[in-house]
């Protein structure tokens, strides 16, 4: 193994207010390997989504590298960052807002196949129903609009689209957060067998240790902009070091009513 | 409950939509109704209205009837609203897009611009340009547009401004969208209902811009229409008053139809949209 998949160095990102400069991304650092899970997680505002942002180049960093697929992220432009974006995806927290109102599942699907003219116009609707199969839902969805089908299929629908490309990266910010308890659970399992079968690497960012634990295979714990600990994800979460880990694994909630009882 | 039931539970949208498909029919049937050049002489001049059953209305100073050019007015009065609103509608939402979207410099150019266009009086600038150009239909109404499309620019930025920042139109950077179709299929479409919502008051303004043109002789001359007929009038104002009368009732009921059935339109949707 030479260079990992991704590998950020120094990510900073300042926002200025009323004359104060905030550094909601503080000199952060980490890498992922092709087919592993990292897992960012952290209060709100301790800067995972504006992470996120910075990787999919949807906002620009006041300093710091991002190195991807062995070559250098930031300093690609126009054309060639659009056709780099086909390997490096992203799907967003809620599945409603990350989707044009006025568009129909088969319109969502085809348009990352058109963009980078992976499928002519006439072997699009063929592609369109695979990709529906592949993440578990009829092919018969491909005429819906977005408004009409449920939460937990747009989140399907979100993950296709982002796979449509066959990426070799793909963020999810917060993308179970929005849903239904039973229908996270689907969803992970969607992930962890798309990241089996196609050697996916996923940016999970996520506050929810309980549902990072099912899922990543290391961790990295965000606090105001900087990696307060990061390691294996079972072991920080079993045995947190940093102030902010032992916050947020103190905050998930236990299974047992006593303890319910007790606190109240 | 349906849009279309609650539009005709609305008395006023119903009164519009009704001045508005009279007025439809006027101009589709004037050619078959009053075949031939209304402009022809058809009996003695100044025949007073309501005298002689075949020219219902009267006749004006050159024995022309009224009931005939009234009909073909209806024609270039709606064919001058109606296009010279779309052609401001068209050109606003585009300007209004590439300066929301675009932001930077080419928000500041764009809307510099918009800024004088909107600052010369809209009239004035129709009265330049057709006296420059020479009067006829096509001229009247990129006059007409030239002064309404800063209106529909400004909403149209406004709600890009807004739009831009939602998370659809990140996912489209991120499938790898190039940034003009990003800005006129994702965004602009998310754009329209308001500006589409100002269409009733442009095309009322500008079938008021073109009986003015007309008023003052820079209408197309080939044509009849109620601001040339009203000025005609001007001149026998006393003796026959309803040279002028005439036109001028049409052309304030269509002005309030326009009005009255576009707001019921944007009335209907809008609380359509906030149940939703």
């Amino acid at each position: 193994m030479s260079s990992p998949l991704l590998a950020v160095s120094e990510l900073t990102k300042r926002y200025r207010r009323g004359g104060q400069t905030i550094a909601a991304v503080d000199g952060i650092s980490f890498h992922i390997e092709p087919a592993e899970t990292l897992a960012l997680a952290g209060p709100s505002g301790s800067g995972k989504s504006t992470i996120a942002r910075l990787l999919l180049r949807l906002i620009e960093p006041d300093a710091g590298h991002i190195e991807f697929e062995g070559g250098d992220f930031l300093s690609l432009n126009g054309a060639a960052l659009r056709a780099r974006r086909a390997r490096l995806q992203m799907v967003f927290q809620d599945p409603l807002a990350a989707f044009n109102p006025r568009a129909t599942v088969a319109r969502v699907l085809g348009d990352p196949l058109r963009v980078h003219g992976i499928a002519s116009r006439r072997e699009r609707p063929r592609r369109i129903a695979a990709l529906l199969e592949r993440v578990g839902l009829s092919a018969d969805l491909a005429t819906r609009a977005i408004h009409e089908i449920s939460g937990g299929q747009r989140q399907r629908i979100a993950i296709a689209r982002a796979i449509a490309t066959k990426p070799s990266l793909v963020v999810l910010d917060e993308a179970v957060s929005a849903l239904d308890v039973s229908v996270r659970g689907q969803i992970l399992q969607l992930l962890l067998d798309l990241q089996r079968e196609e050697r996916i690497a996923y940016l999970f960012i996520s506050h929810d240790l309980g549902v990072i634990s099912a899922i990543a295979h290391r961790i990295a714990i965000l606090d105001a902009g900087r990696i307060a600990e990061s390691g294996d994800a079972r072991a920080v979460i079993d045995a947190p070091q940093s102030a902010i880990g032992k916050a947020l694994v103190a905050a998930t909630p236990k299974l047992t009513r006593t303890s319910m009882h007790d606190a109240s | 409950m349906n849009p279309l039931r609650r539009f005709l539970g609305t008395p006023e949208a119903v009164a519009g939509a009704i001045i508005l498909i009279a007025l439809f029919a006027m101009a589709l049937t004037a050619p078959l109704i009053f075949p031939g050049d209304p402009q022809a002489i058809a009996g003695p001049a100044l025949l007073p209205p309501f005298q002689d059953w075949l020219l219902p209305l009267g006749t004006d100073r050159l024995g022309r009837d009224v009931t005939a050019e009234l009909f073909h007015g209806a024609r270039t009065s709606l064919a001058v609203g109606l296009a010279a609103a779309a052609a401001a509608l068209v050109i606003g939402a585009v300007v209004g897009t590439l300066a929301g979207f675009a932001g930077g410099l080419v928000d500041e150019v764009l809307m510099r611009v918009t800024d004088a266009f909107q600052t010369v009086p809209s009239f004035l600038l129709a009265l330049a340009f057709v006296s420059i150009v020479g009067p006829s239909l096509g001229v009247v109404v990129a006059a007409i547009a030239l002064g309404a499309w800063t209106g529909p620019a400004r909403v149209a930025r406004a709600e890009v401004l807004s739009i831009r920042e939602r998370d659809f139109v990140a996912s489209a950077r991120v499938i790898g969208m190039h940034p003009l179709e990003i800005a006129f299929r994702e965004v602009l479409p998310n754009a329209l209902p308001p500006v589409l919502a100002l269409s009733s008051v442009i095309v009322a303004a500008a079938i008021l811009t073109e009986a003015a043109l007309s008023f003052l002789g820079l209408g197309d001359p080939n044509r009849v229409t109620w601001g040339g007929m009203i000025a005609e009038g001007r001149a026998v104002l006393r003796t026959a008053p309803f040279l002028s009368i005439v036109p001028g009732i049409a052309l304030v009921l269509t002005v309030l139809g326009v009005y009255l059935a576009g707001e019921g339109v944007v009335e209907t949707t809008a609380v359509r949209r906030s149940l939703s």
